[in-house]
């Protein structure tokens, strides 16, 4: 039992940082249908980044509002400079421009910080306290910073007049363009909101699986897999699908294990968690293509 | 000075060239209709007018020459377009729907006193303004869609096919309401109709466009009481 609520607890914080990154798609995706396949790549290189403010003497707190702000126009750039000419080009070649940018900043992190892995230090105080035979103060850190992120989001898109301008542009840009809303800027500044939420995703995860620039690629799949499981068009399901596909994969690895201990079978256990978010994926996108939340676009032809 | 004056305007999609030769002018204050069959090119003609299509020819909103200005800016200035099928943002609430339409004004006192003003011209939203948009009635959409652009204080109103669609006691509720506005409000409007005996009713002026050229233009009450211009381009 102990161990079942220490894998909750840890699925929990793992999937904050799932949910981080499955917001950061779904925000680029509602506004622009394109998947960001540089999104975890651009998290690295922001959790890289943080590594480097702090190696410069910067504390934790300090570095990641900077980097958080210097992905941000990092993001607006991308948008601005390399996606705005290809406004109306073909799906397919803005793919290619996505893993053109994931090969970009993964090799730029290479050259300029090495492939060797870093230790990144946890920004958290090692304390104990009730309870934390669960649950890590580093992962407690996680949920609340990422929870804190979220009601923060949800704040500046709920009740600030340039969030509703960027649902209202993400919606239906013609009508958004007919009442005076800059459509395009809404974008750019979508795209750097979706950056700057990855970096702190980036830097909240890097003490965890530690900094190398491969450090995102499987993270990412989870919040891709959390974004589709949740609905791709609902930020809110995103979040939510980010949670569950963090439980869910340790809860399948504890029972698997569980299994192994009581049977001698071995169906599946840690190796297989990338596998499960996979299967997690297909089993939804079958059964709802919309994911548990979305909701079903009827076009009229 | 007339308010808007187009001349020679030609719009194009892609290569189909939708306008050829379109000319008209709208005085400060009016109500102007364009006419014309289903291609006719009204609606383009609108679009063409707020930049939402590719256009040669000269556009000038109250002296200014407008036509490489983007939509937005258009807008800004003061154009209201009340599109064709309405561009109702269906998944915000009807609140939402009209805040974002006041996001350009940094007048805020104004735009309060504005949201109040549309909700008393159609109190219906009120009763609905806490609900999601896309859950309105086909009139309501329309309302929130004038309502919308009368947010922006426009000093012209594009109205592209209000009566679409609806029932004929909401249409003559509807076109009650926009001569108040007109009245009271005093904003000008370019209104494209498919029912002429509607449009000539609520307008002082009216054009006949047939395929993407003004072939006529009068009086609404002259072009209302010609037979041959009603049999010819009207078609009642």
């Amino acid at each position: 039992m102990e161990q079942l609520i220490q894998q909750v607890a840890s699925g929990l914080a793992n999937g904050a940082i799932y949910a981080c990154l499955a917001l950061a798609l779904v925000m680029i995706f509602v506004s622009t249908d394109h998947i960001n396949f540089a999104q975890g790549e651009l998290a690295m290189f922001s959790a890289f980044l943080c590594w480097q403010f702090m190696d410069w003497g910067l504390t934790f707190w300090l570095a990641l509002p900077v980097v958080a702000f210097i992905s941000f126009l990092v993001g607006v750039s991308v948008e601005r400079v390399i996606l705005r000419p290809l406004h109306n080009a073909p799906v397919l070649s803005i793919v290619v421009v996505f893993i053109g940018l994931l090969a970009i900043f993964h090799s730029m992190a290479g050259s300029i910080w090495g492939h060797t892995i870093k230790q990144f230090p946890s920004p958290f105080p090692n304390v104990h306290f009730a309870g934390s035979g669960y649950i890590g103060p580093h992962q407690i850190g996680m949920v609340v910073v990422t929870l804190l992120l979220l009601l923060a989001l949800f704040a500046f898109f709920r009740y600030t007049p340039i969030g509703l301008a960027m649902r209202a542009a993400a919606q239906n840009p013609v009508s958004a363009r007919l009442v005076g809303i800059r459509v395009d800027m809404m974008l750019a500044l979508g795209w750097g909101l979706a950056a700057a939420v990855g970096a702190v995703a980036g830097a909240l995860v890097a003490p965890v699986v530690f900094l190398e620039p491969n450090m995102m690629a499987s993270i990412l799949l989870y919040g891709f897999a959390g974004a589709l499981v949740g609905g791709i068009s609902s930020p809110g399901g995103a979040v939510a699908g980010g949670f569950i596909v963090g439980i869910l994969e340790n809860l399948v690895a504890y029972f698997g294990n569980l299994l192994e201990k009581s049977t001698g079978i071995y169906v599946v256990g840690n190796g297989e968690k990338l596998m499960v978010a996979l299967i997690i994926v297909i089993t939804v996108l079958t059964l709802k293509p919309s994911g548990l939340f979305g909701h079903v676009t009827v076009k009229r032809v | 000075m007339a308010l808007l004056e187009v001349q020679g305007l030609k719009a194009f999609y892609g290569q189909t060239q939708a306008l050829h030769d379109v000319s008209f002018s709208l005085e400060e204050g009016g109500i102007t209709t364009l006419l014309g069959a289903n291609g006719a090119g009204k609606t383009t003609t609108l679009r063409a007018i707020c930049a939402m299509v590719r256009t040669q020819g000269s556009i000038r909103f109250d002296g200014k020459p407008i036509e490489r200005w983007s939509t937005e800016d258009i807008v800004r200035l003061g154009v209201g377009h009340v599109p064709e099928g309405r561009g109702t943002f269906v998944n915000l609430s009807v609140d939402e729907n009209l805040r974002a339409a006041a996001y350009t004004r940094r007048d805020h006192q104004a735009a309060a006193r504005d949201l109040d003003m549309v909700l008393t011209y159609f109190p219906i939203l009120r009763q609905r303004i806490k609900q999601q948009a896309g859950t309105l009635s086909g009139g309501e959409q329309q309302m929130l869609a004038i309502s919308r652009a009368l947010m922006l204080r426009p000093r012209l109103m594009l109205l592209d096919e209000p009566s679409f669609g609806l029932a004929p006691l909401i249409v003559q509720e509807i076109f009650r309401i926009m001569r108040r506005i007109n009245e009271e409000a005093k904003v000008s409007m370019l209104l494209v109709e498919q029912n002429a005996a509607l449009a000539l009713d609520l307008a002082d002026h009216a054009y006949v466009l047939e395929t993407g050229s003004v072939v006529m233009s009068g009086a609404a009450s002259v072009v209302k009481s010609d037979e041959a211009i009603r049999k010819s381009y009207l078609g009642y």
